[in-house]
């Protein structure tokens, strides 16, 4: 039809569907539900053509707002969950998983595990083929909500060994929640994704029954197989276990290197550079000068009082040493033009001198080598320093003048 | 339709037709009581058409249901739409004599009814369609693809339920029927010369009799009174009697998704006006309510424009002749006029008085209403001088929260109705769901909703813009004075404004692309564009169509000085 300002059933749901999406984002939950309301009988019309259907749209719409209105109670949000299942059965699993975490996120554990014991034993001819990867997440939340049990019995069991106490069908209720969590949690982590959260618990459980080769096994492969997505956290896992272990500071040091490329403003490249410094072999050494200085490009270390006096320490170290300087003016080259203004203004050093001592003097002397003895930062902090009558600081100025010709060599 | 009983006499079952319309047997030559009835003249108390003798109508299927033809059905509905016509005022001879007049005369003329069956012609029902092969089989037929491919002027139900987009669907065994007889020979034929009856056509059968007996409601109103609610259009197969089923292909027919357009409703009035070969309409003149004087006063007053504004009206309308009786008057099939919009034809009277008196090339009329303002500081008898600027700020702040109040409305139409729509056996029960689960979430959500629903639809009213000129706050213009913009010249009232600006130099050739302009916002200043909204806010119609009308009507008053122009210009070229 030539009249496109013909208002028909399509034109009219689809401006009743931006009125409710504003009345979303404007958190007016009332003024939603008075338009889903009108919106609700486009079920009766078919939308096959449609990316998103409206039982689609019903079902997630209905969701945010019995979720968030005053007047909605948790039963009539569990009634309406019910009848989005039986809304679109392509759907069934995903449904009852959202459910389950609002049933979660609404402290009903019990709950949430009854819907999810539910879907697990859901079957429904070729649809059950197809869903295959929500039924893997369903068995394993389910999994996760017994590695909770079996965390809440361990505490329990704790608890009596203190007192003195040996329960013994607690015991065996921990190990069988252990049993169950298992399975299902070593099932999931199988498939390449992100799953931080149950790649912990079933470490979790290894660790507890001694099965370090597992979990060894276990996290090494979600960080290094290449099939999963690059996840820091993997790493991080990784390292916190072999540190656990008690490993040598070359795995150590190894599983934070990869940590370190993914993101190089990760907290742990303070405890990287530490272990970096003390080592004998040069490379390492270099390695930790990079990693402290990439650190510090981030705005959020900037007042990181720890990691200033681990450069600190290795820039003193290299230029008391006299040996590798080229190091200090490789990484100063790419920095010169903008670390001054960003870590060394006149202002950062007042600020730094009021609010933290200890973070100016490691960074005054930072700026002393780099930036020599003129520079506004040094002076106004050395100044301030030994007019305190600090000792340290009077020990620095020494230094700084003393070695005042390497900021000439590295600047050049 | 055919006879299939047997003959009494030989058992045989070869019917023939006597001169006076009764059954005998072709072998026996036995002539029976029943008789090919003529359809039942009695409008009001028998709704069905009989076009078939009565022993012949199979009052019970299994369902429940009877046969009925889709044309008794239209018939029900213009029953429909004339009650509430009248329950809206106007007066009883519409049912009761006109409109059921147009219908009969068009029965006859569309060869439904009142009338001998063209030889050879007989209605069949489309049956259930095994597979797709079987259609093709059957040349007679016409294939489901092809029945579902038919544009209509509701193309919205094409994407329904079973008659879903894919083609895989109609392979199935869908069984494509309709409760009605003739469902299917309805949508298959193409009726382009017997003006097949749709539901927007109802509205125009409506409106020709209006025309006809002068009531005063224009098309527009009607329009508006439609989708308000106050006649029955959306749904209204709701009120067919239980006896007559409804499903598949009638759902087509009967159901609507959108709600008619003005020009639809109006162009098809007047195709149907001559095909119906119809006598002059009674005339329009002065007194009536669809003259042009007569409307403008109505805007004028439902714009909130002074009242003094009707002079000027009246003058275009005597200088450009569109007040003759003859001209207004609708003669159907006379090709050679213009077809009267009565009620957009007034608007674009106003507008262009707005565009004589005050240019609205955005600086011109700010600069009368600073004029008019210091004028009126000093003015402390008589009427306050109109100002434009006042004006445009009371009627722009009353006309965006009634436009946003509409706009909400438009978001917020049920189309559905409790009466359940299949389009087969099949699926009535995965309806009936569904439909049950939309109850269901309607009754959930709409407790949450705060508000309270409205449960009643407002009352019809005339005006949709109200202004009294009791309010003090000076928010009336009716009895304001136009004397900040008129000087007197040869003792004659004129425009102080000496321009005035044509929005299109030549018309376009309205039967090569529709339009006789094309109006684009962005081309024109915004003041004129506020006034074509306010009027498109009160007519429900696009801006665009009133901009035609403002072009035809300075088209009409230019006329000296266009041909002048074009003349001057040809001379010039030699």
């Amino acid at each position: 039809s030539s009249h496109e300002h013909k208002l028909n059933f399509r034109k009219s749901k689809e401006e009743c569907l931006s009125y409710i999406q504003d009345a979303l984002l404007q958190q007016q939950w009332k003024r939603a539900a008075e338009f889903l309301t009108c919106y609700v009988e486009s079920l009766e019309k078919d939308y096959s053509r449609e990316l998103i259907g409206p039982s689609e749209m019903i079902w997630r719409i209905g969701t945010e707002i019995l979720w968030h209105h005053s007047q909605s109670s948790m039963k009539e949000f569990n009634c309406f969950m019910e009848q989005m299942k039986t809304l679109g059965v392509k759907r069934y699993l995903k449904v009852c998983l959202e459910h389950v975490f609002h049933l979660l996120c609404n402290g009903q554990i019990d709950e949430a595990y009854q819907n999810l014991s539910l879907a697990e034993s859901w079957r429904f001819g070729e649809q059950t083929a197809i869903q295959d990867k929500e039924m893997k997440l369903i068995e394993a939340y389910r999994g996760l909500l017994d590695y909770y049990s079996w965390s809440k019995q361990k505490n329990i069991l704790l608890e009596h060994s203190e007192d003195g106490f040996s329960d013994l069908a607690v015991e065996q209720e921990m190990h069988s929640y252990f049993r169950k969590a298992a399975v299902n949690l070593k099932e999931i982590i199988k498939i390449p994704g992100v799953w931080d959260v149950f790649v912990k618990c079933y470490v979790d459980l290894l660790e507890f029954y001694g099965d370090h080769n597992e979990a060894r096994q276990v996290l090494n492969e979600y960080a290094y197989n290449s099939k999963f997505p690059a996840n820091p956290n993997a790493h991080v896992y990784l390292y916190q276990f072999l540190k656990r272990q008690g490993e040598s500071k070359k795995s150590l040091i190894s599983a934070l290197k990869i940590l370190h490329d993914i993101v190089p403003s990760h907290e742990l490249m303070i405890d990287f550079n530490t272990m970096l410094q003390k080592s004998k072999k040069r490379k390492k050494r270099r390695l930790g000068l990079e990693v402290i200085f990439a650190a510090l490009d981030y705005a959020g270390w900037k007042e990181n009082a720890k990691a200033w006096s681990c450069l600190a320490r290795q820039v003193k170290q290299i230029v008391i040493s006299e040996k590798h300087l080229d190091w200090i003016k490789q990484e100063w080259n790419s920095r010169k033009d903008w670390w001054p203004a960003f870590h060394f203004s006149r202002y950062l050093a007042k600020r730094n001198w009021q609010e933290n001592k200890s973070l100016s003097y490691e960074k005054a002397l930072v700026a002393g080598i780099l930036l020599g003895k003129d520079c506004k930062y040094f002076k106004y902090v050395s100044h301030r320093g030994c007019k305190t009558q600090l000792k340290r600081f009077r020990m620095l100025k020494k230094f700084v003048n003393r070695h005042n010709p390497v900021y000439l060599r590295i600047s050049g | 339709r055919d006879f299939n009983e047997r003959c009494a006499q030989c058992s045989e079952v070869n019917w023939g037709l006597t001169d006076g319309g009764r059954f005998y047997c072709r072998s026996c030559h036995n002539v029976t009581e029943r008789t090919r009835e003529v359809v039942n003249t009695d409008f009001i108390t028998n709704s069905r058409v009989q076009t078939i003798s009565k022993g012949l109508r199979k009052q019970e299927k299994n369902d429940g249901g009877c046969e009925w033809y889709i044309c008794e059905g239209f018939q029900l509905v213009l029953k429909k739409q004339a009650e509430a016509l009248e329950a809206l005022g106007v007066c009883p001879q519409m049912k009761d004599e006109i409109l059921c007049n147009f219908w009969r005369c068009y029965l006859q003329k569309s060869k439904q009814a009142y009338c001998k069956r063209p030889a050879g012609e007989t209605v069949k029902a489309l049956s259930v369609c095994e597979s797709s092969t079987d259609v093709d089989s059957d040349p007679e037929r016409p294939s489901l693809l092809h029945l579902l491919s038919l544009s209509e002027s509701e193309g919205d139900l094409q994407t329904d339920c079973s008659f879903a987009s894919s083609v895989t669907k109609v392979s199935e065994s869908t069984s494509v029927y309709s409760g009605s007889v003739d469902g299917s020979l309805y949508l298959m034929k193409n009726q382009k010369e017997k003006l097949r009856m749709t539901m927007p056509m109802t509205l125009s059968f409506c409106y020709m009799a209006l025309l006809w007996l002068r009531e005063p409601i224009t098309l527009s109103e009607l329009l508006r009174f439609v989708v308000e609610g106050h006649i029955p259009y959306l749904n209204v197969f709701q009120h067919f009697p239980e006896k007559m089923k409804l499903c598949g292909l009638d759902l087509r027919i009967f159901c609507v998704e959108s709600w008619p357009v003005y020009e639809e409703v109006f162009n098809k009035m007047h195709e149907l006006a001559a095909f119906l070969e119809l006598p002059r309409f009674p005339d329009i003149t002065d007194s009536c309510f669809l003259h042009p004087d007569m409307l403008c006063m109505k805007y004028l007053m439902e714009a909130n424009l002074p009242d003094e504004l009707h002079n000027w009206t009246c003058r275009v309308v005597k200088k450009i002749g569109i007040g003759e009786v003859d001209f207004l008057t609708l003669m159907p099939g006379n090709k050679s006029t213009r077809k009267v919009k009565y009620d957009v034809l007034a608007a674009a009277v106003i507008v262009v008085v707005l565009k004589l008196l005050f240019l609205l090339d955005d600086h011109y009329e700010w600069l009368l209403s600073e004029f008019a303002e210091e004028r009126n500081k000093n003015n402390t008898e008589g009427g306050p001088y109109f100002e434009f600027k006042k004006w445009y700020e009371v009627v722009k702040q009353s006309l965006d929260v009634e436009q946003k109040k509409l706009d909400e409305e438009r978001a917020k139409y049920l189309w559905r109705c409790e009466k359940p729509l299949f389009y087969s056996v099949k699926n009535k029960s995965k309806v009936l769901k569904r439909r049950q689960m939309v109850v269901n979430l309607q009754n959930q959500f709409g407790k949450l909703s705060g508000s309270v629903r409205r449960a009643e639809k407002p009352n019809p009213s005339s005006f949709q813009l109200n202004w009294s000129e009791r309010n003090t706050d000076g928010s009336c213009f009716h009895g304001h004075s136009l004397k900040g913009v008129l000087q007197e010249k040869c003792g004659l009232l004129t425009a102080m404004n000496p321009d005035y600006w044509l929005c299109t130099v030549k018309l376009c050739n309205e039967k090569l692309c529709g339009h006789l302009a094309h109006y684009r916002e962005v081309e024109f200043p915004q003041s004129y564009h506020f006034v074509l909204g306010l009027f498109a806010f009160l007519l429900r119609i696009q801006p665009s169509y009133i901009h035609d009308e403002v072009c035809m009507v300075e088209h009409k008053l230019f006329n000296k000085k266009l041909y002048k122009k074009l003349k001057y210009n040809t001379v010039l070229r030699k």
